[in-house]
């Protein structure tokens, strides 16, 4: 489907016109990389007091590397406190009592509404202040990751259970489970494994959020790189090996959830997929076009 | 709560900056991620591959890693601007992808047979474009540029981490100034920013609705 459907097979004189303009387009790309590369060197980028820390410092790399791995401890530890929140919120949204389900859609449409930052903020700030203790900043990334990420985990969550078809509860129902054995044993299973690859999209945006570490002192893969950008004075070799470190990191985690959803599509071929990104920023209508 | 009418000036005008990196920024996102968008759709491969590239690589990395690439990489090269521009210029390329995905998903969420009629009665490329795809793609692009438009919002706090005195500076610093009253001042900023996303959600399901049609 997709971009060979906006146009029809080629013929003769259309395959004509795209290789010329390919090979136009061909040249202008390089041309465009060639003015980049020449402004890099001309500016000593490509020397070697630039790039010699990279290639010969020994510490350097493990001194990344520990920044590294402080990047995935914070993301996996946020991950596994967000995750069971999350799904709790979203059980919550969906219950019986009106009381506990517009508790669950205040917190959940306030905390989506605020940048993260400002929550590690308020755990790195305020925290300290309320409660009398100092918080270490692993835990103020942690905490303001889990709160973030659980209001949104909730709506992926209830995109899921919303598309289930609603026989599932009635059949359920009907063999007598109460509605919690129906939540726990049937629809969250279901709803969980359909939003899969919507979870662990949102875990690549956990990684690439905890990166904001760095604004609370955490000792994570940014701040670290910032530190060595400075102390060689070779940033952007250093960014740019921090942004394809991320890179690297968050595209196998996106290979994964490819990979899982196409296996799922293998084996659930009749079944009706979810309105696609219904769990992000709030807009308070419904959406007709279901 | 006093020092909430004292410093109320303080913490608008912070705001309006915020929503004036992010108006600028979006626009040049909008700018530049049709134009991706449009390369990377288009049956030219280095046209498709330079926009792939491009989307992938930068939707992969963290805004923040961008942040420093600007901030601190363009000095290198002798490209020295306000820390405002560069906050555009990072935010811009940013949300630049995010745009051009939204809109890709929009016109491949047409139905085949829109362009298989299309082309039956004779259409060209540019005719088909105007009155078949971008009607019916930009009502599905609506909802995920809300989504895309209230990140860009939220993101122009990271600014504050890089010179520019936005909402988020703002609030640090009242609370290094009052910093009795720090649980006061982080609500108030949150809930300015929840003001301006639950606004631009309202905006948008407005828009939604009224180019909706019932397939």
């Amino acid at each position: 489907m997709s971009g060979s459907a906006l146009f029809d097979a080629p013929g003769p004189l259309a395959r004509r016109r795209i290789l010329i303009a390919s090979v136009l387009a061909g040249a202008g790309v390089a041309l465009v990389a060639v003015l980049l590369i020449k402004r890099l060197a001309e500016n000593g980028q490509f020397s070697a007091d630039k790039w010699g820390p990279l290639l010969h410092e020994d510490k350097l790399f493990p001194f990344l590397a520990v920044g590294l791995m402080n990047t995935i401890i914070a993301a996996v530890i946020a991950l596994a406190l967000a995750l069971p929140f999350g799904i709790v919120l979203a059980v919550g949204r969906r219950s019986r009592y009106r009381w506990l389900r517009i508790l669950c859609a205040i917190y959940v449409d306030f905390v989506r509404g605020m940048p993260v930052l400002l929550l590690m903020f308020f755990f790195f700030l305020a925290f300290p202040i309320l409660f009398q203790m100092d918080l270490p900043a692993l835990w103020a990334v942690v905490l303001a990751l889990t709160i973030f990420n659980g209001a949104i985990i909730c709506e992926i969550v209830r995109a899921g259970l919303t598309s289930l078809p609603v026989g599932q509860y009635e059949a359920a129902s009907a063999i007598g489970m109460r509605r919690m054995q129906i939540v726990r044993l049937i629809l969250l299973p279901q709803a969980l494994r359909a939003m899969l690859p919507a979870l662990i999209g949102q875990f690549v945006i956990l990684i690439k959020d905890s990166s904001l570490g760095f604004v609370i002192g955490y000792e994570e893969l940014l701040a670290r790189s910032q530190a060595a950008g400075l102390l060689f004075n070779n940033p952007l070799q250093i960014y740019a090996v921090t942004a394809a470190v991320y890179i690297v990191l968050n595209v196998s985690v996106s290979w994964l959830s490819h990979r899982i959803s196409r296996r799922q599509a293998r084996r659930d071929k009749g079944k009706q997929s979810v309105p696609p990104q219904s769990w992000q920023e709030p807009t308070t209508v419904p959406s007709l076009n279901k | 709560m006093d020092t909430l009418i004292q410093e109320g000036p303080t913490i608008f005008g912070a705001f309006v900056t915020a929503l004036r990196l992010a108006l600028l920024a979006g626009m040049g996102a909008l700018v530049l991620g049709i134009f991706t968008a449009a390369m990377r759709v288009s049956p030219v491969p280095p046209l498709r591959w330079t926009a792939a590239v491009y989307i992938n690589l930068v939707r992969n990395t963290p805004l923040t890693v961008v942040f420093f690439i600007v901030v601190f990489g363009l000095p290198q090269v002798q490209i020295r601007l306000p820390f405002f521009t560069f906050a555009v210029i990072a935010l811009g390329v940013y949300t630049a992808t995010f745009v051009a995905e939204a809109i890709r998903s929009g016109i491949q969420s047409i139905p085949d047979g829109q362009l298989e009629a299309a082309r039956s009665l004779g259409m060209t490329f540019p005719k088909t474009m105007r009155h078949v795809v971008l009607p019916q793609a930009s009502r599905t692009v609506v909802a995920p540029m809300a989504s895309v438009l209230i990140a860009l919002v939220k993101n122009t706090s990271i600014a504050s981490a890089f010179g520019v005195a936005e909402a988020m500076s703002a609030m640090t610093s009242l609370v290094n100034v009052h910093s009795s009253e720090v649980v006061m001042i982080m609500f108030v900023t949150a809930c300015g920013y929840v003001l301006i996303a639950l606004l631009i959600g309202r905006l948008f399901a407005w828009v939604e609705r009224r180019t909706a049609v019932l397939r």
